[in-house]
């Protein structure tokens, strides 16, 4: 049984340096990276934050769902030569179609009953999604090895990965395609209003199972958008999930749970501070960051930087 | 027999078996007897929190570490047994309960808030036990295999059997201790909270002393498996010992056998670790040695009580068994 947070190494990154006050191009570079790769957290986050916002569940197997879009890439790349960012666009539409299912299937009998019922059931999809990747895939690590990995895009004195550059494009497309779902589509509208009155919904004649369904596979699309874009960022193992499920409600619960701009806004903050952290004190302080908010917000201002006043 | 009748019957059955075990059964057995214990005991102190107070910690790992350290630390610099290392691992565990209990209930955390709190400060000091030294750091603290065939009770050192007793007394302790305050003003205060805080609140129940006491109750008995953790398996790793996944462990066997309930985590554990042991078990027989097989088990079981027996697996088998009077 592996440890949680502290097993996402990040490839070719100065994280991995020895800790040593670097210059300010230096600096620069550090926070640009991890506002790009925090871009990929908060479109996870994103994810977490929708299916709790709307079916007010909260999404234990969510870092499960990202290591299982994580392999996906790795088996399309290996079996098939796909680049992960060409992988994306499938994975996203197939985890839809798993989120529905599962929704469908499990979760809708469980919206009404107690909140540490429905932890307890995501908990078990988590611990078997975990498993049977071990099963499948054998403890090592996974990687892809895609020709631009090693390339830079340089900006002045400051160098960014190209394979950060794409993962961060990514997630942004997939965000505006997200808002725009929820704000232009009639079931992105319907499913708003779910989320703000759920008997008002049936009242009106809303199909609230099926837009939860919706809802549940808009949030898997979102993890298997990020988690083929952070395929090209970092080894994949079966036992990632729970910090990745950590980590995205460290990001919702400082974004505040339920705000969508929250989220990415919780994403760019953890992605930078622990890119800060990992330079400024060493590699392993960066998830004590980040825990160490989530501590810190969750006592002094438990709805988050931007939710709501309401407790 | 009337209901009570059978109960006492029951149990008296059980105890009889269980402690003729060590002479029929063999090491391995006896090592499975041991695991099924251990988690009953470490669930029956998590259940004074959830089961009983209702307040769900996903963090509980927290405190089997912090005692196995606490114990281990002792005896590998000091050389002084669990005997002494066991009050400082209560004292420890006592003070970091208290102190998280009193920052979530003062400021009002609970349900999914408050599991998030109780992770974050595993995590928190599992990374903390990283970078101490003096305990081995990543690299794990290791404690000193003695002879197994005589017993040194001053060091904790012995065969199986000992390791077993000791764990059939704690988790039988533990028991009884739960049954008793259950039966007392605790015990009522702390359904009452469970079922309704607000309620509890205005019939003038004390809630937030009453929440602190279920905390640290429960990271205080926790310790102690910590301590036993330490001198049975003889290798602490940070890693290991306060992840997120042995918190999950923790849960499961009065998850599965019962939330609240008395019997719920002992009938859990054994039909998880029975379940999960003996798949693997089964295969290895059929020459498939692979890791994982058992928390797949873990997990199904986990789900299908979680579906169709929302109260766990022990109120329905009790009715069942005649322990229960049959509900009307």
């Amino acid at each position: 049984m592996r440890g949680v947070a502290d097993v996402r190494v990040e490839k070719n990154s100065l994280a991995a340096c020895e800790p040593s006050m670097p210059t300010l191009p230096q600096l620069a570079n550090v926070i640009i990276s991890g506002a790009l790769t925090g871009t990929v957290y908060g479109l996870m986050a994103l994810g977490l934050s929708a299916i709790f916002g709307v079916i007010r569940l909260v999404n234990f197997a969510h870092g499960e769902l990202m290591t299982l879009a994580m392999y996906t890439a790795v088996v399309a790349f290996q079996g098939l030569a796909l680049d992960p960012f060409v992988t994306m666009v499938g994975a996203a539409a197939a985890f839809a179609g798993i989120g529905y299912v599962i929704q469908r299937a499990f979760i809708n009998r469980f919206v009404h009953r107690p909140e540490h019922a429905q932890m307890l059931l995501m908990i078990a999809l988590s611990m078997i999604i975990a498993n049977l990747l071990l099963l499948g895939f054998g403890p090592d690590a996974r990687n892809v090895q895609t020709s631009y990995q090693l390339d830079s895009f340089e900006l002045g004195t400051i160098l960014l990965d190209k394979a950060r550059v794409y993962a961060a494009a990514a997630a942004v497309l997939a965000t505006a395609v997200l808002a725009a779902f929820f704000r232009f589509t009639l079931t992105g509208k319907a499913i708003r209003a779910c989320a703000d009155n759920p008997l008002g919904a049936r009242v009106a004649g809303l199909p609230v199972a099926h837009l939860y369904a919706v809802t549940f596979g808009v949030g898997a699309a979102c993890v298997a958008v990020a988690g083929c874009a952070m395929v090209s960022l970092i080894d994949v193992t079966p036992t990632l999930g729970p910090s990745y499920t950590l980590l995205a409600f460290v990001i919702v619960i400082v974004g505040g749970l339920g705000s969508m701009v929250g989220a990415l806004l919780g994403g760019l903050l953890i992605g930078v501070s622990e890119a800060l952290a990992g330079v400024l004190i060493t590699p392993s302080a960066k998830s004590m960051v980040s825990f160490g908010l989530l501590i810190l917000v969750l006592l002094a201002r438990p709805q988050g930087l931007m939710g709501g006043g309401r407790r | 027999m009337t209901p009570d009748r059978r109960r006492w019957a029951g149990i008296v059955a059980a105890g009889i078996v269980l402690i003729a075990l060590p002479f029929v059964a063999g090491n391995y057995l006896l090592s499975v007897a041991t695991l099924i214990l251990y988690l009953a005991y470490v669930g029956q102190a998590w259940n004074v929190m959830m089961g009983f107070a209702g307040q769900l910690s996903l963090g509980h790992s927290l405190y089997v570490g912090l005692g196995a350290y606490a114990a281990a630390g002792l005896f590998v610099h000091y050389g002084l047994g669990p005997w002494a290392g066991v009050w400082l691992a209560i004292v420890l565990c006592a003070a970091v309960g208290a102190i998280i209990g009193f920052l979530a209930f003062r400021l009002r955390i609970s349900g999914v808030h408050l599991s998030l709190l109780t992770i974050a400060f595993a995590e928190l000091v599992r990374i903390a036990f990283d970078h101490i030294d003096g305990l081995g750091g990543p690299g794990g603290l290791f404690l000193r295999v003695a002879a197994r065939d005589r017993i040194d009770l001053r060091a904790f050192r012995g065969p199986p059997a000992m390791y077993y007793y000791t764990m059939l007394g704690l988790a039988a302790g533990a028991l009884a201790l739960c049954a008793w305050l259950l039966r007392r003003r605790a015990g009522y205060y702390w359904r009452a909270i469970r079922e309704d805080e607000v309620a509890a609140q205005a019939v003038g129940i004390d809630t937030f002393w009453w929440k602190m006491r279920a905390v640290v109750l429960s990271a205080v008995m926790t310790s102690i498996a910590g301590v036993f953790y330490a001198f049975y398996y003889n290798s602490l790793f940070p890693e290991q010992i306060f992840s997120f996944t042995r918190s999950i462990e923790i849960i499961l066997g009065p998850v599965v056998g019962g939330l609240g309930t008395l019997f719920g985590p002992i009938i859990g554990a054994a039909a998880l670790v029975v379940l999960g042991d003996g798949t693997t078990e089964v295969l290895a027989k059929a020459g498939l040695d692979i890791p994982g097989v058992k928390q797949v088990v873990y997990g199904v079981v986990l789900l299908l009580v979680t579906i169709f027996l929302p109260n766990g697996i022990w109120p329905p088998l009790a009715r069942r068994l005649g322990f229960e009077p049959r509900k009307l």
